[in-house]
């Protein structure tokens, strides 16, 4: 739908080397490219600016302002807990953050050795009103309870599939 | 008053309500054939009339930002913001999962009003079940004939497609979410040029919030007067309000605005926790300033919060009840935007980082004497001062949080310390 989008877009006067339309194409094309490794390796974003016609510095740079573009390996697991105001006061954020390091053993930022999970503090999700919140990749857990949170981390130790 | 009947969250309750079906058998699209039998400029007149602003932060008239449009340019844009990131805010996400035909019906009455033929939905990334729902609903839209070519034999063609952001805040600020959909770093542009003159690709782009395309379908089918005559002076219409913190019943609430934040807080999210009382409360997301539990009572509009020396924002209202520790709240508030500063800016990026390494300090107990008086000089060599409104929404809970609360800073300086 987005590359039909940026193809029926006028160019606008005077753009440059750049093609503006591919361009715009590259936000998608960088998801895409992420789900094969679940990162952006080096080879995926050569790969990306050459279909775009950019240069993969130019790449790079747009794929490191976001953070959902990853330039580090991540887990095939993403718990990322939510360290904004309103989960903080409803005693969510960094504890739940903690307890869940405890049953893990790794910190927020890391991931777990056998590369299976990682662990991230992240900002608002949008769910203040259920705080305290958490997602695990695509999947959002609101009004957390330890109870909820080692149901959820036992269906991802057992290794089933997640959601 | 009477209770409010909601009109923008109605549908959201219902079973199935993000289904095309539900949304048709309980009126949807209406507003639409009314609007396709209108000129364009009486529905860009009648949304003026009703005295709708925007709902995503900055308030500005829509109807009067339609108007800037240059008349005679050949290619228009709409661009619809649904990156909802300011902390607090968690509307825009119900409206987009739960009825978004509601918006993609004001989406259409929009882009007929102002000529645009092609309209960017622009979501967060982090929104997976927005995405789909968008997607969804586009598509279905298409089956009906709302989208696509000559909609409903109006001859007016529409396509609109959906965009996911990536992770970043800053992407919701109108110009660095043009720059994002361009394939770019979401860095904002300089206005002017507003993106009504110059926008997508150069073209001339409306901006406008999810929640605000909500309310023209309901102005067009009911009238502006009847849309004027709820609200206040100059704050018109019903207001989602998100109520968050340490109340009994956080969750979205439907108002007219003007609804006392007194109201909202006791009566409609039952009060504070464990019968405790307010000590602070942000009324309108992280970026407005803070509020004490005896300016409790202003009404929640625009013109009276600004009195009140703060914003309505989103209208996020985050209740703090007696044990809030007010120098963290300042810390991650402040954290918070130094981790979405874009970091073009030299104010926004490297002062926010002093800001927090002085509140870091205060929180650990090793602030220095003069620390209060260097975060009161950096926010002033911050606020007003960036490249875009960030910098300024950084330093307003810090300012606020000084200003209200100094006793509690002051009680954690480390008096024994020298610079
Ligand atoms: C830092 C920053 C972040 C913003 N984030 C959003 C957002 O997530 N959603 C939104 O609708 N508006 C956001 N805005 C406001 C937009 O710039 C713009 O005013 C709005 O989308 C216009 O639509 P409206 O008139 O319907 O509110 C943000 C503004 C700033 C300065
Ligand atoms: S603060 Fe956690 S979801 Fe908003």
């Amino acid at each position: 739908m987005t590359m039909d989008a940026a193809r029926q877009t006028p160019h606008a006067p005077g753009a440059g080397l750049v093609d503006p339309t591919k361009q715009a194409m590259l936000l998608s094309a960088l998801y895409l490219a992420q789900e094969q490794a679940g990162y952006l390796t080096p080879a995926a974003i050569e790969r990306v600016a050459q279909r775009l016609g950019l240069s993969p510095g130019q790449v790079y740079s747009v794929a490191s302002f976001y953070s959902l573009f990853r330039i580090e390996p991540v887990g095939r697991y993403v718990i990322q807990v939510c360290k904004g105001l309103s989960c903080y006061l409803c005693g969510g954020a960094e504890k739940v953050a903690d307890y869940i390091s405890a049953k893990l053993g790794i910190r927020p930022g890391e991931t777990t050795p056998d590369g299976r999970i990682t662990l991230e503090l992240v900002e608002c999700l949008a769910s203040c009103g259920t705080a305290p919140a958490m997602r695990i990749n695509d999947q959002l857990y609101e009004n957390l309870t330890l109870d909820a949170i080692d149901l959820a981390l036992e269906r991802l130790l057992e290794g089933g599939e997640h959601g | 008053m009477a209770e409010w009947e909601p009109v923008l969250l109605a549908n959201v309750h219902r079973p199935n309500s993000e289904k095309i079906g539900t949304y048709l058998a309980h009126g949807g699209y209406q507003a639409l054939r009314k609007a396709l039998s209108m000129s364009p400029e009486a529905v860009v007149a009648e949304v003026k009339a009703s005295g709708l602003r925007g709902r995503g932060g900055a308030g500005f008239p829509t109807g009067v930002k339609w108007g800037f449009l240059p008349p005679d340019a050949p290619v228009k844009y709409l661009a619809v913001n649904t990156d909802e990131g300011e902390p607090g805010t968690f509307k825009d996400r119900l409206i987009v999962e739960r009825d978004p035909h509601a918006i993609l019906e004001g989406v259409i009455i929009a882009a007929y009003a102002i000529g645009a033929h092609r309209a960017f939905v622009y979501i967060r990334g982090e929104f997976f079940l927005g995405v789909k729902r968008w997607i969804k609903a586009i598509a279905d839209a298409y089956q009906h004939g709302f989208l696509g070519k000559d909609i409903l034999g109006s001859g007016f063609d529409l396509d609109v497609s959906v965009h996911r952001g990536a992770g970043a805040y800053i992407c919701g600020e109108e110009t660095a979410m043009l720059e994002s959909l361009e394939g770019k770093r979401g860095q904002p542009r300089l206005k002017p040029p507003y993106p009504a003159q110059v926008g997508l690709w150069g073209r001339p782009t409306i901006v406008q919030n999810v929640e605000t395309l909500a309310n023209v379908p309901h102005i067009i089918l009911r009238g502006a007067a009847w849309y004027a005559s709820i609200g206040t002076e100059q704050s018109k219409g019903p207001k989602i309000f998100c109520v968050s913190g340490h109340v009994n019943r956080p969750g979205n609430y439907e108002l007219p605005l003007g609804t006392p934040l007194r109201e909202i807080i006791e009566k409609y999210a039952g009060g504070v926790r464990y019968g405790r009382h307010i000590k602070a409360v942000i009324p309108g997301g992280v970026s407005t300033p803070m509020l004490t539990a005896r300016q409790i009572d202003v009404p929640m509009a625009f013109e009276t919060l600004a009195a009140a020396g703060s914003a309505l924002g989103t209208g996020a209202v985050i209740v703090m009840d007696e044990t809030t520790d007010m120098v963290e709240v300042a810390r991650r508030i402040t954290d918070f935007f130094v981790h979405e500063s874009c970091g073009a800016c030299v104010p926004c990026r490297l002062g926010g980082f002093r800001m927090l390494e002085r509140l870091e300090a205060i929180a650990r107990g090793r602030g220095r004497p003069d620390d209060l008086a260097k975060l009161e000089s950096l926010a002033r060599g911050i606020s007003g001062l960036t490249f875009c409104p960030l910098g300024t929404g950084m330093c307003e809970p810090v300012l606020s949080g000084l200003a209200l609360y100094r006793d509690e800073f002051v009680a954690r300086l480390n008096t024994a310390a020298k610079r």
